[in-house]
């Protein structure tokens, strides 16, 4: 029986963060679909059991950094993600927290965690913001959110800023007017600009790659 | 290169899909979330479900359904229908939607889409125009399902709710409703031309030459559809598949029908009978995600 249970234990879980501005639902859904055990919170107990987080974000980004710190999690979050090296992946909103600060709304800071700065896209002749619908994806790392995305893959997107960042820290980008910041990476943190569970088949791959990542790549030993 | 978007539009009355014809009678299609797990799997790039319950004037959104459909649609889901406070919003948002449409409450508060787009974003939120041609030609503005009629020009109002933080403008003609005429051209040209955020086109769809049309000559960003995906097979691949010869669809489903010929109603044509013979033993496998 003991040995069953901790069996169990072991199980891989990604925990999608809940702080109030997700579309967690939509998030869970696609995980269900392809199959993954997940878990849905904000307790800080919650993070430090889980393996792997999943930081969706529907909203603006104000809302979302006021949010984190109002569940006082991010204290939490960071020891779990930057010194054990469990992996997150950042969606939308949740992707652009990870930058060093935002325009949006005003001068507001990010959690840092990739270096770079959320900024409006330029608006010109033909080019509305916000950046809405299913645009193509030029990788520039593979490995391994991209690895089973086929040239010229579409994704949708639905945003007014962006991620403006190093190219090392680039994975993927796409055109609109200018070339924008579709998906980061930086060791284990990676952060995608478009909606993965709202962009089809496609989309479900890059889930499913983070996932299988996850599960090859644990971070550091729980205690 | 970002592709025009094929909305598929649901409209919901008493939790059954229903065939809107002139804002004002409605046949009935069948469930919601039958309707959205195909046109998931056809190809729709985004779902919009305009929930207009029993009473036009007094209706609050269905916030299971929206769970329901949610669970259905790997696509982005816009719901709409009775949305009259920012909880509601966050409501919908938790339960699913990826977007929600408003129209009355963003004429009776306009001031709403603002605080709106300070907690979720402006991408978040669709502005509904229904607009109705008077009889002097001239367009106006219409609320509740188009019995409240705001007596503004539509041009205005689309103009003022970008201003006010709304990331679409969702344009759609009552008189071409259910008509099968196509888009309301002009009305859209000038609502794109007014407005730097993107603007959907709804209204009169009848064949796949009014959606090119609604994109080439009205400039919209995207089409909604309705009555015309609910009575045929893959009808949203079909119609992409015409479209995917003049402008850039997203078409990667794996029906694609992307080397089809079409015939005057803007149905695929069958294939030369040599080539389904040689069709006839190849291998489909599931495909693997």
């Amino acid at each position: 029986m003991k040995k069953r249970a901790r069996d169990s234990d072991k199980k891989h879980t990604v925990l999608v963060i809940d702080y109030g501005v997700g579309n967690v639902e939509s998030v869970t859904n696609a995980l269900r679909y392809l199959g993954y055990s997940y878990s849905v919170s904000s307790e800080k107990e919650a993070i430090r059991r889980a393996d792997s987080y999943v930081l969706p974000g529907v909203g603006a980004f104000a809302e979302a950094m006021s949010n984190l710190k109002e569940r006082g999690i991010i204290t939490t979050l960071s020891r779990e993600v930057l010194k054990k090296r469990k992996p997150l992946l950042g969606i939308c909103l949740g992707m652009q927290v990870l930058a060093d600060d935002s325009e949006e709304g005003g001068m507001h800071k990010g959690l840092g965690w990739i270096p770079g700065h959320i900024v409006r896209i330029p608006t010109r002749a033909n080019i509305r913001v916000p950046h809405v619908g299913w645009n193509q994806v030029r990788t520039r790392k593979q490995k391994p959110l991209f690895s089973a995305i086929p040239k010229g893959a579409r994704f949708y997107f639905d945003h007014s800023y962006h991620f403006a960042t190093k190219k090392t820290h680039i994975a993927a980008t796409c055109m609109y007017g200018t070339e924008i910041t579709a998906a980061v990476q930086h060791g284990n943190i990676f952060g995608v600009q478009f909606h993965p569970e709202k962009s089809q088949n496609n989309g479900l791959r890059i889930l499913r790659a983070f996932c299988e990542y996850a599960w090859t790549h644990p971070g550091a030993s729980k205690k | 290169m970002l592709s025009k978007r094929i909305i598929a539009s649901l409209i919901i009355k008493d939790g059954t899909v229903v065939q809107s014809i002139g804002f004002s009678q409605y046949l009935p299609i069948g469930s919601p979330e039958i309707a959205v797990e195909f046109l998931n799997s056809w190809g729709a790039d985004e779902i919009l479900v305009l929930d207009i319950g029993e009473n036009r004037t007094k209706r609050s959104p269905n916030l299971a359904l929206v769970s329901a459909l949610s669970k259905r649609s790997r696509v982005p889901l816009t719901v709409g229908g009775g949305i009259d406070n920012v909880e509601t919003m966050r409501q919908l948002i938790k339960g699913g939607a990826d977007k929600f449409v408003i129209n009355r409450m963003a004429v009776e508060r306009p001031e709403i889409i603002t605080e709106a787009a300070a907690i979720f974003g402006n991408q978040c939120i669709v502005v509904s125009i229904d607009v109705r041609k008077t009889k002097d030609g001239r367009y106006e503005a219409f609320i509740d399902s188009g019995i409240g009629a705001t007596g503004k020009d539509p041009v205005a109002v689309a103009r003022e709710r970008a201003r006010l933080g709304a990331g679409e403008i969702l344009i759609r003609s009552i008189d071409r409703d259910g008509s099968k005429k196509g888009f309301d051209i002009d009305l859209v040209r000038s609502i794109v031309e007014a407005v730097d955020v993107p603007v959907i086109a709804a209204g009169g769809c009848g064949h796949p030459q009014h959606v090119l049309d609604v994109f080439q000559k009205g400039k919209a960003d995207a089409a909604a559809v309705g009555n015309m995906l609910h009575f045929s097979e893959h009808s949203v691949n079909t119609l992409k598949a015409y479209l995917a010869h003049h402008l850039p669809v997203r078409l990667d489903t794996y029906a694609s029908y992307r080397h089809f010929g079409f015939d005057e109603h803007g149905r695929p044509l069958k294939r030369p009978d040599a080539e389904l013979e040689k069709l006839r033993l190849e291998y489909h496998p599931k495909e693997v995600i």
